[in-house]
């Protein structure tokens, strides 16, 4: 799924936060790269969740566990609590129930890790105060063919997540790729978030 | 006949007799037997590039390759087996052999038996795919094959996969489980039983002693056939193969074929009926209707998975209605909840159950990632 993957600064910003031999669930993994990755540096015990056939086959082909399935749908198959960590990186801003998947993650993981680009990024604020829909590295789309349908910035996801007893444990903000700790919500377009329920 | 160079090209069948009596599920004894088998490929040092195919109802040892120079069709998987094909036979060593209860070569109940000189007809206990299991690994023994690099298999076949990851779980490193059940559903025990009762209740089965009437219920086989037929496909296909197509253009008012599809499934029930053993389809479909890993200790498919330590493929397709991708996301819940390593494929196919059977360039290359994977892991 991974709409828009640019150089995936935030696989480091992940792995910091999986400790060594953690089971992980890697929603809308993509070809497996994170999951291979953590693997690699975390030894860790993953599987991903993907829907194309085009990812399915390239996280068979780098070795890594991969389960054809809608995550629309939710998440039934994998019990509660059964992983330690459940990531949703660059995925979030294009499902269609953000709210289920959220209740997912927490539901089968103990906590969730998630990557957002942020539409307050102060590029895509110019563009839209020029009157157009932001299109840049992060977000390379046109408003007719974007996969991302659920654009938010920081300061609405950490808004979503008090209101749905989500509580952010940390927050790593990047701009393309390095870390930014001033303005995050304006000088940020990428942030990584670990949280858990409240 | 001019051989494509990823055909393992001509193949002999060998035959292997058993004489330590094995206990079946059932109870009964056989003393003795023969399995009848196929390789291709050539075995490493310490065979640890073996892979077993396992057949599913009607199929049976000849996998890949031609038997002759004449022969017209290839073994039933040859799409799927060969040099440079997913299942690569210049890596890998293939086995594939005619379950115990066949018709092909390995003993059955059109076999004689030897304490009554008849074939053992109606006397041919019924067998388990854990029986299976057992005399699969009879023959893995004599051949040297400690632990297999891979078993597959397809649909009943896919069942005998997952058993030897319960059974055996040192003895093989790889399952992959394709269009498969953990076990059959209601509905298709039914369809297993209307073709049953079509053998069981032709007159010319005599209670499964017709050899000795010098006769064949073709009329039963047929019938089953042509109903499994049914089952195997999708409607999708169906009415893009037949449609509401007329052999002749107009309607004849009658009872004979005028479709298309009648016209297809009587051929297809023929043929079939000439080359298969009345008493072997009842025993598969019993093994299919059987298979339930859960029964005997009555547990959940999790805990009954639970001894498995193989690492899983499972492929089920989109418009297969007789081993539905549910059934397939049965097995990949009870390997997640167990920890296995597992991938799961859903694939966009439109054969229904037979499209586990058919060339499609995403299922092969899954099957090929996978397995050139698991040579890499094994050291090959």
């Amino acid at each position: 799924m991974s709409p828009s993957i640019s150089t995936r600064a935030d696989f480091a910003a992940i792995a910091r936060w999986v400790k060594q031999d953690a089971g992980v669930l890697d929603l809308g993994c993509g070809d497996g790269s994170l999951l291979k990755y953590l693997k690699e540096t975390r030894n860790v015990h993953g599987y991903g969740v993907e829907i194309a056939d085009a990812n399915i086959l390239a996280c068979v082909e780098k070795g890594v566990n991969v389960i054809q399935m809608n995550l629309e749908a939710g998440l039934s198959g994998f019990e509660p609590q059964s992983f330690d960590l459940v990531i949703l990186s660059q995925t979030l801003q294009a499902m269609h129930n953000i709210e289920l998947v959220v209740k997912e993650i927490l539901r089968v993981g103990r906590q969730g890790i998630v990557t957002i680009p942020n539409f307050g990024y102060w590029r895509h604020r110019f563009q839209s105060i020029g009157g157009r829909m932001p299109v840049s590295k992060d977000l390379p789309y046109q408003w007719y063919d974007t996969p991302n349908i659920h654009l938010c910035t920081f300061v609405d996801f950490e808004e979503f997540c008090r209101d749905h007893g989500v509580r952010i444990l940390e927050r790593h903000v990047m701009c393309n790729g390095e870390d930014v700790t001033l303005l995050p919500n304006l000088m940020g377009n990428l942030a990584v978030y670990r949280f858990e329920k409240a | 006949m001019h051989l494509q160079p990823d055909s393992v090209g001509i193949v002999t069948p060998q035959t292997l007799h058993f004489d330590a009596p094995i206990t079946l599920k059932s109870g009964a004894v056989l003393d003795a037997y023969d399995l009848v088998y196929e390789t291709y490929g050539t075995p490493n040092a310490d065979k640890s590039n073996a892979i077993l195919i396992c057949h599913a109802l009607s199929g049976h040892h000849h996998v890949a390759g031609y038997h002759s120079a004449q022969e017209k069709h290839p073994g039933w998987w040859d799409n799927m087996i060969g040099p440079g094909k997913p299942v690569d036979t210049n890596r890998f060593f293939v086995i594939s052999l005619n379950n115990l209860g066949g018709c092909h070569g390995s003993t059955g109940p059109s076999s004689t038996d030897p304490k009554t000189g008849k074939p053992y007809g109606k006397a041919f206990p019924i067998v388990t795919v854990e029986d299976w299991v057992e005399t699969q690994v009879r023959l893995a023994d004599r051949l040297g094959i400690q632990t297999f690099a891979a078993i597959i298999g397809g649909s009943l076949g896919g069942m005998q996969a997952l058993s030897w990851s319960i059974l055996h779980p040192q003895r093989l490193h790889h399952a992959l489980v394709i269009a498969s059940a953990p076990g059959l559903t209601a509905q298709n025990i039914g369809f297993n039983d209307v073709a049953r009762q079509a053998i069981l209740t032709d007159p010319d089965f005599h209670d499964g002693n017709f050899y000795a009437h010098g006769v064949v219920p073709r009329r039963g086989l047929r019938l089953a056939r042509m109903l499994g037929h049914i089952t195997y496909l999708s409607d999708d296909v169906m009415g893009e193969k037949f449609g509401r197509i007329l052999k002749n253009e107009v309607f004849q008012f009658g009872y004979g074929v005028e479709f298309e599809v009648e016209s297809y499934l009587r051929y297809q029930g023929d043929k079939f009926a000439d080359s298969f053993d009345a008493n072997t389809y009842l025993l598969m479909t019993k093994a299919l209707d059987y298979f339930d890993p859960t029964h005997h200790s009555r547990v959940s498919l999790s805990e009954a998975l639970k001894p498995a330590q193989a690492e899983f493929l499972v492929v089920s397709f989109t418009s297969d209605w007789r081993f539905a991708p549910g059934r397939s996301r049965e097995i990949v819940k009870a390997l997640l909840d167990n920890g296995r390593n597992v991938s799961y494929a859903e694939i966009t196919a439109a054969h229904g159950h037979d499209a586990f059977l058919m060339p499609d360039p995403h299922y092969h290359s899954l099957v090929r990632a996978y397995l050139n994977n698991a040579a890499k892991g094994i050291g090959l």
